[in-house]
């Protein structure tokens, strides 16, 4: 067979391997190495003074409990906020929708929404939110809201379309109404699309920081989590670049043991998506 | 279905048009509002003198705003990171799709989905304290902190979404086609490259422009790694994005500089717009074969 190939034509097929091979090789050596360098950098720093602590200037020490425990609030506040609205949209446009213009127009808003950069979002977040009710964890959280709108619509619409009609239609038959067939049938049957875009969009919420710069401010006090939603707070993200354009000693330290944290919550995440992915699938299976 | 009943379904079913309507309102407050807070400074400045004016300093006795470096920054940035990430997401995207055997794949996607997850700031970190450096002595450049480093981590931050795009559409490639090509004497990698791509290619198009849509708009790891001076972009020189043009001033600026800020806020947002529509325009294509 082979000696009916060129040594043109071998050369060539041997290139494009070597060239994907290379490619495939330098991506996962890049995500490798990243999460070599930030553990290896940030978990030596990563002490539990540093953790379990507030800075403080009086000791000059640097501690990240409050963003911490404010990257904890905004992502309760806004996955709170969002999901409503975006199971809601969701629910809307496979149950209830029957303007495919306007189906097209949602859909449309949504993909736009998804492709704005939060920078945007951070500024219109600011004029829109932090305006109004000044620079806190609820502006910011609000704005992240906004922006992870998106996924769990998304998320919840894929998981709405694989219950099957036949569900519906049993339900119809046995004479329940509109709502109660989405209540008892469409509801339980898109659990898993909201745990999924509930993952994805913590990932994101988590990693955020652009837009959370001018709504959710940079304070570092430990609250409780009324008082924070209504305080100037940094996440963990905000806080890393803080830090990281600090000249005092130790902020670099406290950076990559934040960056190292960041690194443990994405592999978390990442990992939480696989198993939840495959948990529902088997029971579909079932 | 009794009257109060049927008042119940009507009511539920506006709750839920209201919901899904969220969406659509978010999208028109947001266009509204950077319209409305970028057009007065527009007017003030002019519309040429601030889009092509090559000088930028806000904070000067007799300031001048002109947003081309941050422009040209932004085109040429993102220019640079689909010249490195597009290659090697692509080669990755047909190893992916094609190539690599299942666990070899699995092992290579956590890897992508993983690149795709790392906060911008800690790639920014990362960058600032092993591109800045690197590139300052490799190059014996004064400073690090410039266009090429932000290339470099753009082009890593656009991967993840070039390689998921390709190999959705790559894999969507109708069987038959590989089949025939392969049955013609083609060896399997000439069909990958030779028939396949090809076939892929409204798909491949939309992971790119996805990718410039990402590039175009990341802010805080450009803003760690670029320097922020608002030069004329330059190879080994600090600049800044439209990004972080918005982003280094708006903490401190007041009247007519805090305006300008906005109006590159809208000049940033129609880009994002334009591709949008180029993305939907590949993406439609792609659907409808």
């Amino acid at each position: 067979m082979n000696t009916t190939i060129s040594s043109g034509r071998r050369f060539y097929i041997g290139l494009m391997k070597g060239l994907m091979i290379l490619s495939a090789a330098l991506t996962c050596g890049l995500a490798l190495f990243l999460i070599g360098f930030v553990l290896y950098k940030g978990v030596p720093n990563l002490t539990w003074e540093l953790v379990s602590s507030k800075p403080s200037y009086l000791t000059d020490t640097i501690g990240i409990l409050p963003d911490i425990l404010n990257t904890l609030y905004i992502l309760i506040a806004a996955l709170l906020v969002v999901l409503p609205f975006g199971v809601g949209a969701a629910i809307y446009l496979t149950e209830y929708a029957r303007n495919r213009k306007l189906v097209a127009v949602i859909e449309y808003a949504a993909e736009t929404l998804s492709g704005i950069p939060s920078i945007i979002f951070g500024l219109v977040g600011m004029l829109l939110f932090a305006n109004t009710f000044g620079s806190c964890l609820l502006a910011g959280a609000l704005t992240l809201a906004v922006m992870n709108l998106p996924t769990i619509l998304r998320t919840t619409q894929e998981s709405l379309k694989t219950v099957p009609q036949s569900y519906r239609e049993g339900a119809f038959g046995l004479g329940a109404g509109k709502w109660r067939v989405v209540r008892t049938v469409v509801l339980p049957g898109c659990v898993d699309g909201i745990v999924t875009g509930c993952i994805l969009s913590a990932g994101r919420i988590m990693g955020e920081s652009a837009a959370l710069l001018f709504t959710a401010g940079f304070a570092h006090a430990v609250n409780d989590f009324f008082t924070a939603m209504g305080s100037s707070g940094a996440t963990l993200t905000v806080a890393l670049y803080l830090y990281a354009n600090e000249p005092r000693p130790g902020a670099k330290e406290a950076s990559f043991a934040i960056a190292a944290i960041l690194m443990l919550l994405t592999l978390a995440i990442n990992f939480a998506a696989v198993l939840v992915s495959r948990y529902f699938k088997k029971r579909r299976a079932l | 279905m009794g009257k109060h009943q049927r008042f119940m379904e009507n009511l539920i079913h506006a709750i839920f048009l209201l919901l899904g309507l969220v969406t659509v309102g978010c999208v028109l407050l947001i266009t509204v509002y950077l319209v409305i807070s970028g057009i007065p400074a527009i007017r003030e400045i002019g519309l040429f003198q601030f889009l092509l004016g090559d000088t930028w300093e806000s904070t000067a006795a007799v300031p001048s705003f002109g947003i081309l470096p941050f422009i040209l920054t932004s085109v040429y940035g993102t220019a640079g990171a689909i010249l490195f990430g597009v290659p090697v997401g692509f080669f990755t995207a047909v190893y992916l799709a094609k190539l690599a055997p299942a666990k070899v794949k699995s092992v290579v996607e956590s890897a992508v989905s993983l690149l795709a997850g790392i906060p911008s700031v800690v790639y920014g970190l990362v960058g600032m304290l092993v591109l800045v450096p690197g590139i300052r002595r490799l190059f014996h450049v004064p400073d690090g902190a410039s266009l090429l480093s932000a290339i470099v981590v753009l082009s890593v931050m656009i991967l993840p979404s070039i390689i998921k795009v390709s190999v959705t559409a790559l894999e969507a490639v109708p069987q038959e086609y590989e089949d025939a090509s392969l049955a013609l004497g083609a060896t399997p990698v000439e069909t990958w490259f030779r028939v396949s791509a090809p076939a892929a290619k409204s798909g491949i198009a939309a992971a790119v422009v996805l990718g410039v849509g990402r590039a175009i708009g990341e802010a805080m790891a450009v803003m760690m790694v670029a320097g922020n001076a608002p030069n004329m972009p330059s190879l080994f020189e600090s600049v800044r994005f439209l990004t972080t043009a918005v982003a280094s001033e708006m903490s401190y600026a007041s009247g007519l500089q805090r305006q300008a800020l906005f109006s590159i806020a809208l000049v940033l947002f129609l880009f994002i717009m334009l591709i949008n529509a180029a993305l939907n325009f590949f993406l439609k294509r792609d659907k409808e074969g």
